[in-house]
């Protein structure tokens, strides 16, 4: 399946090749750039190339790959940081120097690097597909490997290997490899869905007691530049009580990624003190690196989060920002020429945004164990407007809404959640759980800390206009223990320790305001005046 | 590689300052092409997109005289800057011409104008403080090497003037100073004029691209680029730190939107292109600093906001690329305070790694953050002020009040002279003093 360039258009380019499916990858050029055929007619197919089309001649070869966009699932992917298409960036970085060239192709993995195989069956055993066969040792991760498919093992390796080397064989004579490429726009198999039941504790305040996510779930919080987006997602990287964290750096700024970089290699996961990069998985396009694998970047990263999912972990895919998604894709759709929608986006934004976050959720795996795999991803309004077309369909099927808000970053309030417009669909069941396994007074708390920052609005407005003073005693109470809730409970500062808070001890702080409040205004009610009353 | 020039004379039409060009062989993405009228002018473009055998072709020059019967040349080659240490001094139009009187220096090299983006991996963190002289920048909204930081600007406030200071006064943690790339898009002739001045009186290097407010709309989308291409050269083959500033972004964009109007593209916000998030990104990305090489490219571009409106799409989607802003207040500017920087919008997202005790000193954290916060508190309560009125307000908020006029007129304010970091501190700490806040 070969043939030649008929013409090109921003990152996609037209080709004389028939025989082509949709999807599949192409090389195009004599620089040999890969693609993927995003539409087919007779005789000839268009290609949304993943790199700088500049330079690319027409009438230039191009060659069909036979093989859809996929990534390759192996021991090896943890601390690794890849690029849309999966490349090894630092491994690049070698390679070529610290500029990204064009046109290079270089295997994810170290095919060289021995690792240790321990079966967990043995040869003769029937298995059925997803079955466990043994463990790969990644660090201090027990990597599981399971069976392709079913049948009965004829021979299963113990001890060293390399990716290349099977690690058993299958009566059927086709031999079992720890390695597997899967083709990233596909959801992987599991055997059926859960609905989401435990909280995905952040260690973040305002997100666990007001607005909790669900292991399983998904949030979006979009927000105006500046409203702290990023912060949050790497704060949530650091501190979020799950195995493994998909970071997918979507068309964002460089300097941002050696940051979390640098940070994380010093840091270690606060849940099981082993150093954080040996959870995480950095996936990372730039604003200036090709959009094209800026739009297929999200797929490669969700990707490895299921095939950790499948192993039963719980795994949190962090991408920031979805709107440059978004616009990767409008990009692709105009030099389609497509009939545009709103804003100039495809009208199928919303369709494939829904499906895109459909991979997220609880399941029972093939191999009959639970994972879940919850997603927070980020949002940038243009002008910070809500009502723009990508936070419209974001907010369609997120479970969780926080809402940034652009005053509060004003103020630096961090993180700048507005609490009244903000929620979590999982409220329910979260906060049962927290009643039963933090504090019984969990619900309650949350109730009366909710209510004292309601009346606090409502007082706000009169206070505009009379000023503090002209309040009663009781409502001047309750707006400092209301600021108080603000400064030291919803405020958390991610340059200092309190950037991780654990949910007792969320609990703990709010508790003793709210507690403050009520003897205050016991006082009160006993003479005492507001002036004289202790602080805290 | 074909072995020779391809020349055609089939341009089928002309919409502004693209044109189509039909039966062409083997047409390259981004290539340019030189054109000639037979009336002999001539003009340069590149390739934007190819549909088989015909080309659309972006001119850069002028467009003026321009007709069907042109001759198009097709070179074979994308874009490249020619580069060279002898850049410095010079001053060039926004085709990399000289246009300071000397003839064209010796190229040691060519790169395309485009660069490529820097390896993430690659990327060394932004760290190391530069002292801009301007109180409302170190103290406040400090600046590193390596930062993309804007200044926000409206219609009549003196960005010129601010961007002037900070050229002639920036210096490195060392006291070293910069090398300065200096882009001027679309400028009028007293901010020409304005400018060729600062520079002459520099005492540091620079080299300058200028487009002047009459010459090609399309070379402002040029000039940045070969401006970034030196700027990394000196920076990254040389070891230089640069200072790349450019001015104005406005114009950069309103020409990226004249483009894309002819190109019948379908108009994002205010008719700018959908895709002009990557494009600013493609010029903001390339500052920066990479492990383990010496030298480095911070960059100032200005923005004029348009009806003062930062939620407008330039401000907006250069806000969303680069490290925070600088905004400058109409409010302020009429009040005389200069540099009129609004502190409260403004930030710089890259201060915390740059303060502190090694860098800066000690204390900075503590007393830029005390700055704000009564500052903040201050500018609240003008509101509830001009409801109440002054006498109407508890003592403890009058004094907030008075801070807020104190720090914009004795700190914001410091006209054309310059303050070190510890003037400012100091200035600071002098200021908290005479306006003690209530214990919190
Ligand atoms: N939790 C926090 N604690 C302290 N400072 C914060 C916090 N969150 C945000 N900030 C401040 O706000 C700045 C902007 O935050 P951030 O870079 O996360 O914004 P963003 O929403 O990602 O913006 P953009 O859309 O432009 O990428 C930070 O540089 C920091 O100064
Ligand atoms: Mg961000």
């Amino acid at each position: 399946m070969t043939g030649r360039i008929l013409g090109i258009a921003g990152p996609t380019v037209t080709v004389d090749i028939s025989g082509l499916r949709l999807y599949d990858m192409v090389r195009v050029g004599t620089a040999g750039l890969i693609g993927e055929v995003v539409r087919l007619e007779r005789g000839r197919a268009v290609v949304q190339v993943y790199e700088d089309t500049r330079g690319l001649a027409v009438n230039e070869p191009a060659a069909g790959m036979d093989a859809p966009l996929s990534v390759q699932l192996a021991p090896g992917l943890l601390g690794g940081m890849f690029d849309g298409l999966q490349r090894p960036l630092r491994r690049l970085e070698e390679l070529a120097g610290p500029f990204v060239a064009a046109g290079r192709e270089v295997f994810p993995l170290d095919r060289e690097r021995t690792w240790v195989f321990t079966p967990a069956g043995n040869a003769g055993d029937e298995v059925a597909a997803g079955d466990l066969l043994g463990h790969v040792a990644e660090g201090t991760f027990r990597h599981p490997v399971t069976a392709p498919r079913g049948g009965r093992i004829e021979r299963l390796h113990a001890g060293e290997f390399r990716l290349a080397d099977p690690i058993g064989r299958m009566a059927d004579g086709r031999d079992i490899f720890a390695i597997a490429p899967w083709p990233v726009r596909r959801p992987r198999p599991y055997r059926r869905k859960l609905s989401p039941s435990l909280p995905l504790v952040t260690g973040q305040r305002t997100i666990d007691f007001l607005f909790p996510v669900a292991r399983g779930g998904t949030a979006i919080f979009p927000g105006g530049f500046g409203t702290g987006k990023t912060i949050l997602e790497q704060s949530i990287a650091k501190f979020a009580d799950v195995d493994i964290v998909v970071y997918a750096g979507c068309g964002e700024r460089g300097n941002e990624m050696a940051e979390l970089l640098e940070e994380f290699v010093t840091l270690a996961d606060p849940w099981s003190g082993r150093p954080l990069m040996e959870r995480t998985i950095v996936v990372v396009n730039t604003s200036n690196m090709p959009v094209a694998a800026r739009e297929a970047s999200i797929y490669t990263a969700v990707s490895m989060a299921e095939y950790y999912r499948d192993m039963g972990c719980h795994v949190l895919l962090l991408a920031d920002s979805i709107s440059r998604w978004a616009e990767a894709l409008r990009e692709i759709s105009s030099s389609l020429e497509e009939m545009p929608g709103e804003e100039g986006y495809p009208t199928y934004l919303s369709s494939r945004l829904a499906a895109f976050f459909e991979r997220a959720g609880v399941v029972e795996t093939l191999g009959g164990t639970v994972g879940s795999l919850s997603m927070i991803l980020s949002v940038s309004p243009p002008g910070g407007d809500f009502t723009e077309p990508v936070t419209q369909a974001c907010l369609r099927t997120a479970g969780v809404f926080f809402m940034l808000d652009t005053a509060l970053a004003h103020r630096r309030h961090f993180p700048a959640i507005n609490w009244f417009q903000s929620y979590s669909l999982y409220e329910p069941e979260m906060v049962a759980h927290f009643d039963g396994h933090v504090s019984p007074r969990w619900s309650e708390v949350r109730r009366r800390c909710r209510e004292i920052l309601q009346r606090e609005e409502a007082l706000r407005e009169v206070a505009e206009i009379v000023g503090i003073e002209g309040l009663q005693d009781a409502d001047r109470l309750l707006m400092k223990v209301a600021e108080r809730i603000r400064h030291e409970f919803l405020s958390q500062n991610a340059y200092m320790d309190d950037a991780f808070s654990a949910p007792d001890r969320t609990l703990a702080r709010i508790a003793e305001i709210v507690a403050f409040h009520d003897r205050a205004g016991e006082q009160l009610k006993q003479g005492v005046l507001p002036d004289e009353l202790p602080r805290g | 590689m074909r072995l020779s020039e391809h020349r055609y004379r089939t341009i089928s039409s002309i919409r502004g300052p693209l044109l189509f060009v039909e039966q062409v062989f083997a047409a390259r993405m981004g290539e340019v092409v030189r054109i000639a009228c037979p009336g002999g002018e001539t003009a340069e473009g590149e390739i934007l997109k190819i549909d088989g055998d015909t080309a659309l072709i972006q001119v850069f020059g002028e467009t003026r005289g321009l007709g069907l019967d042109a001759d198009v040349a097709f070179t074979d080659a994308i874009r490249q800057a020619p580069l060279s240490a002898d850049v410095i001094g010079r001053v060039f139009n926004g085709s990399f011409i000289p246009i300071d009187g000397a003839p064209m220096f010796v190229p040691e090299q060519w790169a395309p104008i485009t660069g490529a983006p820097i390896n993430p991996t690659a990327r060394a963190r932004p760290e190391e403080f530069i002292e801009t002289g301007l109180t409302a920048i170190d103290a406040l909204n400090t600046l590193v090497k390596g930062q993309k930081l804007p200044i926000f600007s409206s219609a009549g406030l003196p960005a010129k003037e601010m961007t002037a200071a900070i050229v002639r006064n920036a210096r490195l943690a060392g006291g070293g100073a910069f090398v300065v790339v200096f882009v001027a898009l679309g400028l009028p002739h007293h901010e020409y004029a304005f400018y060729m001045q600062v520079l002459a009186g520099m005492e540091g290097d620079f080299t300058a691209f200028i487009n002047r407010a009459g010459e090609p709309v399309m070379e402002r989308l040029l000039a940045p680029r070969f401006g970034l291409a030196v700027a990394e050269h000196l920076a990254f083959a040389r070891g230089m730190d640069v200072l790349v500033v450019i001015t104005d972004m406005t114009n950069y964009c309103d020409a990226l939107r004249e483009v894309s109007t002819a190109r019948e593209e379908l108009p994002g916000r205010r008719g700018y292109p959908g895709y002009m998030y990557s494009d600013l990104a493609s010029l903001y990305e390339r500052a920066g600093r990479i492990r383990g090489m010496p030298g480095s490219v911070t960059m100032l571009p200005v923005v004029t906001m348009p009806e003062d409106d930062i939620t407008h799409p330039i401000p907006d989607l250069t806000g969303y690329i680069t490290e925070g802003q600088i905004v400058l207040s109409r409010e302020l500017h009429q009040k005389g305070v200069f540099p009129p920087v609004d502190v409260l919008p403004s930030l710089s997202r890259l201060m915390q790694r740059g303060i502190g005790s090694g860098r800066t000193r000690q204390d900075h954290r503590r007393i830029a953050d005390l700055l704000y916060k009564q500052y903040a508190k201050g500018r609240d309560l003008r509101r509830l002020e001009a409801i109440v009125g002054r006498e109407g307000m508890m003592g403890s908020d009058r004094l907030m009040l008075d801070f807020a006029d104190a720090f914009e007129r004795e700190l914001i304010h410091q006209g054309a002279a310059r303050r070190d970091i510890n003037a400012s501190l100091d200035g600071g700490i002098a200021l908290l003093g005479r306006f003690p806040a209530e214990a919190p």
